[in-house]
């Protein structure tokens, strides 16, 4: 068989097959159409995103003009938009501050012995698991202004009418400042009672992400070292305080970059609870409205690069993480 | 430890344990509850009736009105379709892209990697305006084959991730004694690394298949026909018939993806962790 194969061609098989052993060239082959995927429909849409917002594309005029700064100037004049960033950024660090609280009280206490241990394990990471749109569906339904359970207790309590139902998802402020708005008008901005509902689901939902990667860095703490504070003396408290939390500070910071990055890019939780209506708008839900429902590509893709510098400098952040690792 | 102090962290452990598990769970049990729940059991308002248990004999009518007279049993062919297709897509490309991070490509595949993985970072919301064009130009308007595409951006770098963890722990001797004995690289991947990396790739089989059930904005934005929605974006989008809300039947639907979906969740997560930290802590 072999002495069939002209010699020519047999060099030329012999080559492709040499060139297959070359790690560098397979390792490119291998990498190749994960790559090209990412390229094409990641990256080409990335450069495309902040290249429409320095046009005025729409739906209905789908040809691409420069037009400079216009766009972001439009974008930022309104009120809605101004609302929304506030929002984002507020909703996103009021949630993880909460979470990265709680997840360092739940966690090490779920790395304690106790019986019906999964069981716990499974309902506490029911709200991760779930999708994030038919979890939120549940809490629409729990925070319903008419039919909610809470409103029960209420009643019970004599704090609302025999007959009223306390209305959740409501506008009502609780805690806010006025400022200038751009126009000149004096706005007010803070949060209100649905915002809060907003920034309760994102705690619900996210705060099992964080626990259980505080708990991997739990797992991680030599039993020396605590053992050795107690032998030194420390109570309950302060091996707590002074041992256990500073080492999980590391991988603290992870949770809260991953939960900050989900919060902030988030619109199902917004979309699903309140439509955006009473001012809960994010610039995801706003990015939506306006370049999707709207039809205004370049104003949707203008307002979305508002998460750009937040993203990058959670990647910078990360990065930085990433390489103390491998040092260690 | 003395003896009152253990008891203490047992008390402490059960209260937060116990007050954090009734947070996570109650509106789960919440939606259960009203899946199989009358119509008149649902809306009471009386303060004699506890809204938090049943008040009349439960019910299946709510599911039977969900399969019977809505979408909802193409809503879950769609999403198993479109988990499937995503799935092979992920496997084709990832599989092959783990094993030349972790094995080929040296220093630079290290960088590679890390930038793979940021690119899980840039969320669908920033993407999905120019990605509207995109999804026109390939002329898959309202058609869940728009999602069949667009799905594996997020699958593709967090499997490659996940993957190219698992491969690192693999020994290289098994291969490289493969390679001595006669083998190519290609088959010394093949034949050895992959069987090894099994445990990894089913992983990533049931993580990139939980990614397409989670997604929402894509499918909200690329497709509105009835027939071609996947489960998150029907459920929420087509059983609310303007001020009509079929609260049993919507629950319903909800509970049913839930819990099974929470179930693998829950098997896999260890390995979901370990991906998850970036390396940060060394398990």
């Amino acid at each position: 068989m072999e002495a069939s194969i002209p010699r020519t061609e047999a060099v030329k098989v012999s080559r492709v097959r040499s060139a297959f052993e070359n790690e560098r060239f397979l390792g490119s082959v291998l990498l190749a159409p994960a790559v090209a995927y990412i390229a094409l429909l990641v990256g080409v849409p990335f450069v495309m995103a902040i290249a429409f917002s320095f046009t005025n594309v729409t739906t209905g005029n789908p040809t691409l003009t420069f037009v400079g700064l216009d766009t972001f100037r439009r974008v930022v004049q309104d009120t809605n938009f101004q609302h929304a960033l506030l929002n984002t950024i507020g909703f996103t660090f009021i949630s993880q501050v909460v979470i990265m609280v709680l997840a360092n009280i739940l966690a090490p206490a779920l790395t304690q012995k106790f019986r019906g241990k999964w069981i716990v394990r499974f309902l506490i990471l029911l709200p991760w698991a779930t999708p994030v749109a038919l979890a939120t569906l549940g809490w629409w339904w729990m925070l319903d202004s008419v039919y909610n359970p809470f409103s029960f207790f209420l009643r019970g309590l004599g704090l609302i009418g025999p007959d009223a139902s306390m209305v959740w998802l409501a506008p009502n402020r609780l805690i806010g400042i006025y400022f200038n708005g751009a126009n000149g008008q004096s706005q007010w901005w803070g949060l209100n009672l649905a915002g809060l509902c907003v920034i309760l689901v994102h705690i619900w939902r996210l705060l099992p992400m964080s626990t259980v990667i505080i708990m991997a860095g739990l797992t991680s703490i030599p039993p020396e070292i605590k053992d050795a504070a107690i032998i030194d003396g420390a109570n309950f408290w302060q091996e707590f305080w002074y041992v256990t939390l500073p080492l999980l500070r590391p991988i603290t910071a992870v949770a809260f970059l991953f939960g900050a990055v989900f919060t902030f890019t988030d619109m199902a939780v917004v979309r699903v609870l309140t439509t955006g209506n009473n001012d809960t708008h994010v610039l995801a839900s706003w990015a939506f409205f306006k370049g999707i429902e709207g039809g205004n590509l370049s104003e949707g893709a203008a307002t979305a690069v508002f998460l750009l510098p937040v993203l990058v400098g959670v990647a910078v952040m990360m990065l930085r993480i990433a390489r103390r690792a491998e040092v260690t | 430890m003395g003896n009152s102090s253990r008891f203490f962290r047992r008390g402490l452990t059960f209260v937060v344990v116990t007050s954090f598990t009734i947070f996570a769970a109650f509106p789960f049990y919440w939606m259960l509850l009203t899946s199989f729940k009358t119509d008149r059991d649902v809306y009471i308002r009386s303060l004699k009736q506890f809204p938090l248990v049943f008040n009349d004999v439960p019910t299946l009518k709510n599911f039977d009105l969900l399969f019977s007279q809505t979408n909802y049993a193409q809503f879950v062919a769609n999403s198993l379709l479109i988990g499937v297709v995503v799935v092979l897509i992920t496997l084709a490309t990832a599989v092959p892209a783990a094993y030349s991070l972790a094995r080929l490509t040296g220093r630079w595949g290290e960088w590679l990697g890390i930038g793979i993985f940021m690119v899980y970072l840039i969320p669908p919301t920033l993407l999905f305006i120019p990605l509207a064009r995109v999804v026109s130009l390939l002329r898959l308007q309202d058609s869940l084959w728009a999602l069949v595409v667009l799905y594996p951006t997020f699958t593709i770098p967090f499997c490659t991730w996940l993957l190219m963890g698992f491969i690192k722990t693999l020994p290289r001797e098994v291969e490289e004694q493969a390679m001595v004995d006669g083998c190519s690289r290609v088959g010394a991947m093949l034949r050895i690394v992959m069987p090894l990396a099994l445990p990894g790739i089913l992983t990533v089989i049931v993580f990139a298949f939980m990614l397409t059930m989670h997604e929402f904005i894509y499918a909200l934005a690329f497709v509105s026909a009835s027939s071609q929605k996947p489960i998150s974006v029907g459920v929420t989008t087509e059983l609310i018939r303007g001020d009509v809300y079929f609260w049993q039947s919507l629950m319903a639907g909800a509970i049913i993806v839930a819990i099974p979906v929470a179930l693998i969740y829950n098997f896999f997560l260890d390995r979901f962790v370990t991906g998850f930290t970036l390396g940060a802590i060394k398990g």
